[in-house]
């Protein structure tokens, strides 16, 4: 048996720190890995684990995150637990083997620390390889911080592991700013943390030789469709099991996590819809206009990315006026990511607030509270006039000119 | 039944079955009597990986498969990767005793066409055998992309004409000679080397054999002659594999620790190579006169590494 470690009630992680602590209380049976930046702490912590004896699972260092992904799968079909953890071009580079995992239907937790893709190469965060992995068929969960890193870990073998729903999980948390920003982090204890996570219990393993599988057969027009309907399926009944994994997790940890996370939107005029860091950040700015100018602000911020929490969203939204959707990833001519998804969720309300596109942060630039707060005026802007007063996606913290682009049917 | 009691091919033509007749895989496919052979030269359990390609394609498609054994494909260059992940799995839970059958013997094996061995592949074998994964790769060799329609791959022999480089007016088809892929394993680390032909089929499961009782990984690369696209009647395929191995187009070795290197078949009487060539398809524009000197480099690099592979047994370096 592995040793145990005795933490303290407040220990002092970064990200990448709590990801590695998460994964060696979860006794993991396959880590199959590679380094990249900025998630290579993650490996390193998991190494440094295994070479003091508290892992009694087997650590893989592979020759690429394709071959890491690879190991992974099949691993899990051997009926393990497994994690890994990458970023950005590796990413990219395991996008193959990501849809390989989820259409088998394989429980892996992959921690991402969220970095920009290149070229122009670059190791800062952004959320280029978040966005790259959001038709994968994943449950994307998203962390701001530490803390959340650390727990949204211990809930994703859960999540994962469901037997109803045998899908993969990446944590995410952004590069640098969550992964390598030292904080205060409330672990369980190893054996509360276990106890949580609970035993992993196989289903169609290879290793039971009783009832021999085949694992990755191949579909043509005759089946795919349902195949992969059925793990649209799976993905979309992880909502209710991401709910009581959540409440579960409240009673043994007292911090409470929802699908989305929302912060004084109850008489919000103008809200903030962002991912990773930014929300803490937005969190900030809000309070100080609200207490500066009297701006009545709100953050919310999807906990889950997919299943896309489409119905808490429009929960969150529908009683603003006016709303901007943060995308903190290129968006390659089309508007953001999260604003497509944002707008499809309002469309279905009765008030449809208005909705503009912010794309910030593209390789780590830093977006400060001051931006924020310009956001927050600009949407109050739009709320007071009823109409959008920009054009529809702005890029923020630019060098040079001003870049905006797609106009309302007014020319703005 | 494993196939060390297995005295005759009649026997081994009942011998019970983990890979049934039931597939896809063309008339005359050497890959069947390749695989079959590997399940029934062992009672062992079996978890088999497999890259994508005529095999894969041919013998699991959904709802229907072909394998009575633990089986998993996910792409079509990891399967080296899979049977180590499957492999280390194994190592975690038996430590852990988490396995429903803890005292029963596993075997990783993982196949591949040439295509995902000698190419795609490479890198996920290369780095699965320097890991020393407990693992046999088993390379099905038919010297092209057949499962796609017959295009070049580096394993694919001089002068042959393929789809990506087919014989034309003003060329004879492929420039390049096969990769050396027994000599690239033996130097990767890998514990056993071998290669194998259906056609002598004892001398192949004693191989398989070999592999499967080596500790650390081991490569066998197996000639699957292929009746589609190097072009003969689907009846000839042991034929045609009869004249590679006793011309030594196809020389059958074994290379342990990557230095011991036995030469395991020593044909009587050698034919020559355009015997061989002359039976396929793909080799026939070889024996236009303007393509003379290509056959005479064929039979020049077979002598050669005959030569150089009776060196290397007895130097035993």
């Amino acid at each position: 048996m592995a040793e145990k470690i005795d933490l303290q009630e407040i220990e002092v992680w970064d990200g990448n720190y709590a990801a590695a602590q998460a994964m060696r209380q979860a006794q993991i049976d396959v880590v199959a890995a590679y380094p990249i930046t900025p998630s290579t702490p993650i490996v390193e912590g998991y190494a440094n684990f295994m070479a003091d004896g508290y892992i009694d699972g087997e650590f893989v260092m592979v020759e690429s995150e394709h071959a890491a992904m690879s190991g992974c799968v099949g691993a899990a079909a051997a009926g393990g637990r497994v994690a890994t953890a990458t970023s950005s071009q590796g990413f990219a580079l395991m996008v193959e083997v990501l849809y390989q995992a989820s259409g088998m239907r394989l429980p892996i937790v992959l921690n991402v620390a969220n970095r920009a893709l290149a070229a122009p190469l670059n190791v800062r965060g952004d959320h280029s390889d978040m966005y790259l992995g959001r038709d994968s068929g994943w449950v994307q969960i998203d962390a701001f911080n530490a803390q959340e890193v650390y727990d949204m870990n211990l809930c994703a073998f859960r999540v994962g592991e469901h037997h109803d729903i045998r899908l993969p999980v990446m944590v995410h948390q952004d590069g640098f700013v969550t992964s390598h920003t030292a904080q205060n982090v409330r672990p369980l204890s190893d054996d509360d943390a276990y106890k949580f996570i609970g035993e992993y219990k196989p289903m169609d393993e290879l290793l039971d030789f009783s009832r021999p599988v085949t694992h990755g057969a191949q579909t043509e027009e005759d089946w795919h469709f349902e195949h992969k309907a059925r793990q649209h399926k799976a993905l979309m009944d992880a909502r209710p099991v991401i709910e009581s994994v959540f409440a579960e997790f409240e009673k043994v940890s007292g911090r409470k996590y929802k699908r989305v996370e929302s912060y004084m939107i109850e008489d919000a005029e103008v809200i903030i819809v962002a991912l990773g860091s930014t929300v803490e950040s937005a969190r900030l700015a809000a309070q100080q206009l609200r207490d500066e100018e009297g701006i009545k602000a709100g953050v919310v911020g999807p906990r889950v990315i997919r299943p896309f929490p489409f119905d808490a969203i429009r929960d969150a939204l529908e009683n603003c006026k006016a709303i901007g959707a943060m995308d903190r990833s290129c968006p390659g001519g089309a508007l953001g990511m999260l604003f497509n998804e944002v707008s499809a969720a309002v469309y279905t309300t009765a008030k449809r607030p208005l909705v503009t596109n912010y794309i910030y942060g593209l390789g780590g630039r830093d977006l400060a509270i001051v931006d924020i707060k310009a956001i927050f005026r600009e949407l109050k802007a739009n709320a007071d006039a009823g109409k959008i007063t920009t054009q529809i996606q702005q890029f923020i913290g630019l060098r040079g000119p001003k870049l905006a682009f797609f106009e309302t049917r007014e020319g703005k | 039944m494993a196939i060390t009691s297995v005295k005759n091919l009649k026997e081994f033509s009942t011998s019970n079955d983990r890979f049934e007749g039931a597939h896809l895989l063309c008339p005359g496919c050497a890959h069947s009597m390749i695989v079959r052979e590997l399940m029934n030269c062992t009672d062992d359990n079996l978890v088999i990986s497999t890259n994508t390609g005529c095999l894969e394609v041919s013998t699991a498609v959904y709802p229907y498969t072909s394998w009575d054994t633990s089986w998993i494909h996910i792409g079509f260059e990891n399967a080296a990767t899979a049977a180590a992940g499957a492999e280390a799995m194994y190592k975690a839970r038996k430590r852990k005793g988490t396995l429903k059958n803890p005292d029963a013997p596993v075997k990783f094996v993982a196949f591949g066409g040439d295509g995902s061995t000698y190419d795609i592949g490479f890198q996920w074998l290369s780095g699965a055998v320097e890991r020393g994964h407990n693992f046999t790769y088993i390379c099905l060799d038919n010297e092209n992309y057949a499962n796609t329609g017959g295009q070049r791959s580096s394993a694919t022999p001089i002068g042959a004409s393929t789809t990506t480089a087919p014989a034309g007016r003003v060329s004879y088809g492929e420039k390049r000679n096969k990769k050396d892929m027994l000599a690239i394993m033996a130097a990767n680390g890998a514990s056993y080397v071998a290669q194998v032909a259906p056609n002598k089929w004892k001398n192949m499961a004693q191989a398989f054999q070999k592999a499967l009782s080596t500790d650390g990984p081991c490569y066998i690369n197996a000639m699957s002659a292929c009746t589609t696209e190097w072009k003969f009647d689907p009846k000839d395929t042991i034929n045609i594999s009869d004249l590679a191995t006793d011309s030594l187009a196809f020389p059958l070795y074994e290379i342990i620790n990557g230095t011991e290197l036995n030469i395991t078949y020593r044909p009587k009487n050698v034919l020559p190579v355009k015997d061989y060539l002359a039976a396929q398809g793909r080799f026939k524009h070889l024996f236009k006169p303007e393509n003379a000197h290509v056959l005479e480099e064929w039979q020049k690099r077979v002598d050669e590494k005959w030569e150089y592979l009776q060196r290397r047994e007895e130097a035993r370096v």
